[in-house]
């Protein structure tokens, strides 16, 4: 039986979380074929320690292919490197995170290997008797949910949205393989160079991976007003983001905006303040665990989407949610 | 510079209405319309042969319908559309979509620069883009965000990540998949429209491409729709309204509780 593959991400050689996110869904799929779970990681100065993580959370096998030309992700080169990989080992699936490498390197791999790739999925199951990879995904702004399947091509791939399974704890009983390879010089492309990077001002926020996303809209009326859903979304450790009309009026900038023409979020809590829900901004949180909305207006679309909502005016909510945290903190109460 | 932009038509969903009894959208009357990321990939494309001349060039697989959408992208600032349809197409995936538009581009013929968006707003895959990017073995930069030089050879862009903007340099040929921040796409003004009322759009079908059977439509795409659910988007939630100062106090401790309860906090 092929194993089931996931492929792993590192930024200067630490693990990024969705690697962890990914095993756990391939474990469950592993499990339930009765085969093993490998871990396939690309990048350069990766400990040891590093690679077992990723056995103690799930993988029982772990391909590392080491070099400095893979530090960055460049997909011409990943992706000759993991066709390369498929051709040779033939896993029986291969899933990503759709995240900005896993969303750019995998539409490039399908082609390469001729199979077939569904993007974003938030569910992943196994046909029983047949053991085709069921993947669903939302669709057309989340109103519809397709499950997909790759019935006659190998391997079977997908995207899979962040934060839409929890990491698995770590188990130190668990044992597995490492195995290093080498990066083999023809799979190298040599002909896009990274030349630099660039970080946002203020700090630079990952909205897609955050737990806890706090987000405003035309109704905080003005940039200054944000510092109250700042103050909101430390009590969270939370991230800012915003609706499209926020990040036009320029109150934040475009990497926090969350929708269709921004990023999808699926955190275990999305906090809408004066946001009042178009079906761009709502196909951008459907996949939240828990949404709480706080609008003026009782009949905006974004109380349809909450699991909680204050009908009230914004600037009184506010200061008094933030100092009833402050003293819940405080008091544990 | 030659550039080339597939873009799509997908439904108009801006003024789309929610059913409140079934939670779903509502698609009576619903129009098609040019997808909206896809305008960002033609504003920048019209800027680029602004500056540095050449001809922009629009590119859709689909129904005659779809003459509209390469119509408006005219209307902007586009020089000629072409429209790629075959009954053959109908049903293709996105592995299938990338293979047809990847044989229409090659028979174009000579490009500097493909620019696509980053994904479209029905499918929302996001697949398409760089599949185009594999079958042309061309380089590829997603989620481009800005494009700072262009020299005769290369083209430096910004594309934007998780952590930040990545810089890279690529050689042109490239596709770029752009996002919303690469540009502020214009209205199509009252020459475009009449220039797009004149122009002629040609088709090209699966024997004009001489496409191979088995990579196109339905039956050349590997992936398999099972079952389509249309899931319940309204969740019921508890509602509270907070007025004067006791009522905001009694709705701020309704939130506590909530989050305490799903151990939020």
């Amino acid at each position: 039986m092929s194993y089931v593959w996931t492929i792993a991400e590192q930024s200067k050689g630490k693990l990024r979380d969705v690697s962890f996110e990914l095993l756990s869904r391939g474990r469950k799929l592993a499990d339930t074929m009765d085969t093993k779970l490998c871990s396939v990681l690309m990048g350069s100065h990766v400990s040891d320690e590093t690679l077992q993580e990723l056995i103690y959370r799930g993988a029982d096998e772990v391909y590392f292919i080491e070099d400095p030309r893979l530090e960055n992700f460049i997909v011409e080169t990943y992706s000759k490197v993991l066709s390369d990989l498929i051709k040779q080992y033939k896993p029986h699936s291969v899933l990503a995170a759709a995240t900005s490498s896993g969303r750019t390197l995998m539409p490039y791999v399908a082609i390469q290997v001729k199979t077939g790739l569904t993007a974003d999925c938030t569910e992943l199951d196994i046909e029983e008797g047949t053991n085709h990879l069921l993947q669903t995904r939302p669709a057309i702004g989340g109103n519809i949910m397709a499950t997909i399947k790759t019935p006659d091509h190998r391997p079977q791939m997908a995207t899979v949205r962040p934060k839409s399974s929890r990491s698995l704890p770590i188990d130190k009983a668990r044992v597995g393989k490492i195995i290093r390879l080498q990066l083999k010089d023809e799979l190298v492309d040599p002909r896009v160079k990274v030349v630099g990077f660039r970080k946002d001002a203020e700090e630079f926020v990952n909205i897609e991976e955050a737990e806890v996303v706090v987000s405003g809209g035309k109704g905080m009326k003005k940039q200054d007003n944000f510092v109250m859903l700042r103050d909101l979304a430390k009590h969270f450790d939370g991230v800012l983001g915003a609706s499209r009309d926020a990040v036009d009026r320029g109150w934040l900038s475009y990497p926090h905006q969350v929708g269709l023409s921004g990023k999808t979020v699926s955190p275990k809590l999305y906090i809408a303040a004066g946001i009042s829900g178009s079906i761009q901004h709502l196909a951008g949180i459907k996949t939240s665990e828990y949404i709480v909305a706080i609008n003026q207006d009782p009949d905006a679309n974004i109380f349809q989407l909450a699991d909680f909502g204050i009908v009230g005016n914004l600037f009184e909510v506010l200061p008094k949610l933030n100092a009833r945290l402050e003293s819940y903190k405080k008091e544990g109460k | 510079m030659n550039i080339i932009i597939p873009i799509k038509q997908v439904p108009e969903t801006s003024n789309v209405k929610m059913d409140k009894e079934t939670g779903t959208m509502i698609r009576d009357g619903v129009v098609s319309v040019i997808n909206p990321l896809d305008l960002y990939a033609i504003e920048a494309g019209i800027q680029l042969k602004e500056q540095f001349g050449g001809k922009v060039t629009v590119l859709t697989m689909g129904p005659q319908a779809a003459t509209k959408a390469l119509k408006e992208a005219i209307a902007m600032g586009c020089d000629e559309g072409i429209l790629v349809s075959d009954r053959k197409f109908a049903g293709a995936d996105t592995w299938a979509t990338s293979y047809t538009l990847s044989e229409a581009i090659k028979h174009i013929g000579e490009y500097d620069l493909v620019l696509a968006g980053e994904r479209a707003t029905d499918g929302d895959t996001g697949q398409v883009g760089p599949g185009i990017a594999a079958w042309l073995d061309i380089p590829l930069a997603t989620y481009v965000s800005k494009i700072d030089e262009v020299t005769s050879n290369n083209i430096t862009v910004e594309r934007l990540v998780e952590e930040g903007y990545q810089i890279l340099e690529l050689p042109l040929p490239a596709l770029l998949t752009v996002v919303k921040e690469i540009s502020n796409p214009r209205l199509p003004t009252l020459r475009g429209k009449k220039k797009a009322r004149v122009s002629e759009v040609p088709i090209m079908s699966a024997a004009d491409l001489q496409l191979d059977d088995a990579r196109i439509g339905l039956k050349g795409s590997p992936t398999k729709v099972v079952k389509i659910g249309y899931p319940k988007v309204t969740r019921g939630g508890k509602i509270v309204t907070a007025v004067g100062e006791e009522g905001t106090n009694e709705a701020v401790e309704g939130l506590i509780k909530f989050l305490e309860s799903k151990e939020l906090i």
